[in-house]
């Protein structure tokens, strides 16, 4: 047998270290289609429990909509369930072109091409436009998949402190001899709901002449007034070179990722990019509901607006309850908490509560910061803000932390 | 120089690294990245800004977190360049 005792030991040591170091990740089992009302099964082998989720990337409540439900219906009637195929061999359906126009036309851009996740989509694209005479220029909180799209790429790397215009600006001076510079950043970073500032991003890409890339997968469908995204929120459509973005969040919540932006690099992406080469081709059946997506936030903002309202409304409250709650106004709410123990122990009884939210730490956020991320949704209806808040304030009363800002909780709890 | 290159690289941290309103201390002997003030992410500018200094080239497997996790380490990695 090649599979040895002594790698048996090894790994199941990993495993242990991570239990041991309070990292490892326990999955739940959900019994009902995903919404803002779900029934779970945990831990294991209990039976189903009601709770209101606050943790999907469900932006826009869209995940189980009638409609786009109907729609993956006909698409999987229509055009079957599998294509058997890459894109380039026999895998491009007329949806895919269709949801590919549709897309370009939502986000202002050129063209787009489909992948089989965003993950993919920056995996992909990094190396297919930039060399070893290029360099990437990213912001330090970029997400885990652009770092390791990056890491993919033979381009020079720098990177400059988040969201930190005048270290941005150093990068792109120390670099000014390379051929091509790519400014790198999420629209908007998943952990702080903080939205890149994309209008003195696209100045200083015009100055030093530099392309500039976002992604945009937690944004995509609800940002600016529209919902077109971070780039319509900062007044710069058509000036982003290229957007990735997902339809595993507010556009549905299925799967699926691309690569939008400037034509050039678009057909790049079909021709070289590794994983739009070698991964599967999309199913029908998320193409149809995803096309089906496109054409209800294309034809009204009252899921947006909806999202706005809500996500205003809980902020104000549970501000106004106590909390420490980075400002902002994206629908991700993080309820600072510094401690670890203290945002897994809070979340931990807000479940028995009824209400499902995550604690999040080092090393998923920098040590010192741990929080709870609270995820708003166009699927909530007011009862259940409401439900949350009253939960939130019960919970953050016993363990004594409402009133109180970032070093009064440390003095209690320390880091 | 010793003493010189300590300066520089501490005076590079704090610039590369922190932002102004932190008020986190670094002498010689602060853990780096084991303490989140460096991410294994950002770690590159520092490589960067050494080989740069001091024209040398680091390869990947000296180029490790240990070796990176206070200015003390980094100098010591520098000395098996002739950098002291």
């Amino acid at each position: 047998m090649a599979y040895s005792n002594k790698a048996k030991e090894f790994f199941n040591g990993e495993l242990k270290d991570m239990h041991t170091a309070g990292t490892f990740k326990e999955e739940r089992f959900i019994e009902s289609p995903q919404a803002a009302n779900i029934s779970v099964e945990y831990p294991v082998g209990s039976p189903p429990k009601e709770v209101l989720n606050f943790c999907a990337n469900n932006y826009l409540g869209l995940s189980s909509h009638p409609e786009v439900v109907k729609a993956a219906h006909e698409g999987l009637d229509s055009r079957g369930y599998g294509m058997s195929s890459v894109r380039f061999i026999c895998g491009t359906q007329d949806i895919h072109d269709e949801l590919e126009k549709k897309l370009s036309e939502f986000l202002g851009t050129e063209d787009t091409a489909l992948f089989a996740s965003c993950m993919d989509a920056n995996a992909g694209v990094f190396d297919v436009v930039l060399g070893k005479e290029d360099a990437m220029i990213a912001d330090r909180l970029v997400h885990a998949s652009i770092v390791d799209g990056m890491r993919l790429c033979k381009a020079q790397l720098y990177n400059y402190k988040h969201s930190n215009m005048e270290h941005l600006e150093e990068k792109l001076k120390e670099t000014q001899d390379l051929r091509f510079r790519m400014i790198i950043t999420d629209g908007v970073f998943s952990m702080d709901g903080d939205i890149a500032k994309l209008d003195k991003i696209v100045e200083l890409a015009e100055k030093y002449d530099a392309i500039v890339m976002v992604d945009d997968s937690h944004s995509t469908g609800f940002m600016g007034k529209t919902g077109r995204g971070t780039h319509e929120y900062c007044g710069v459509v058509g000036k982003i070179d290229v957007i990735t973005t997902t339809m595993g969040k507010a556009l549905g919540g299925a799967s699926g990722g691309c690569v939008s932006g400037r034509k050039e690099i678009v057909e790049l992406c079909r021709q070289r990019a590794r994983p739009y080469l070698f991964s599967n081709t999309v199913p029908p059946v998320i193409i149809a509901a995803a096309n089906k997506v496109i054409e209800i936030i294309s034809k009204t903002t009252d899921r947006r607006d909806k999202l706005e309202e809500n996500t205003k409304y809980f902020r104000e409250k549970m501000t106004a309850a106590g909390f420490d709650i980075r400002e902002g106004i994206h629908p991700i709410v993080p309820i600072m908490l510094y401690n670890a123990k203290l945002a897994q122990d809070m979340a931990r009884d807000l479940y028995d509560e009824g209400i499902y939210v995550i604690g999040f730490s080092f090393p998923v956020v920098a040590k010192g910061q741990a929080r709870i991320r609270v995820q708003i949704s166009a699927g909530h209806e007011k009862e259940h803000l409401d439900k949350a808040i009253a939960a939130f304030t019960k919970i953050g009363d016993k363990y004594k932390i409402l009133g109180k800002k970032k070093k009064e909780i440390i003095e209690i709890y320390g880091y | 120089m010793c003493e010189d290159l300590k300066k520089l690289i501490i005076e590079y941290v704090k610039k590369e690294y922190l932002e102004e309103e932190d008020e986190q201390e670094v002498d010689e002997n602060t853990p780096l990245i084991s303490s989140g003030i460096v991410d294994s992410f950002s770690m590159v500018s520092l490589k960067m800004f050494l080989e740069k200094k001091f024209e040398i080239k680091i390869p990947d497997e000296k180029a490790t977190t240990e070796a990176f996790d206070s200015v003390n380490n980094m100098i010591n990695l520098l000395k098996e360049f002739n950098v002291s």
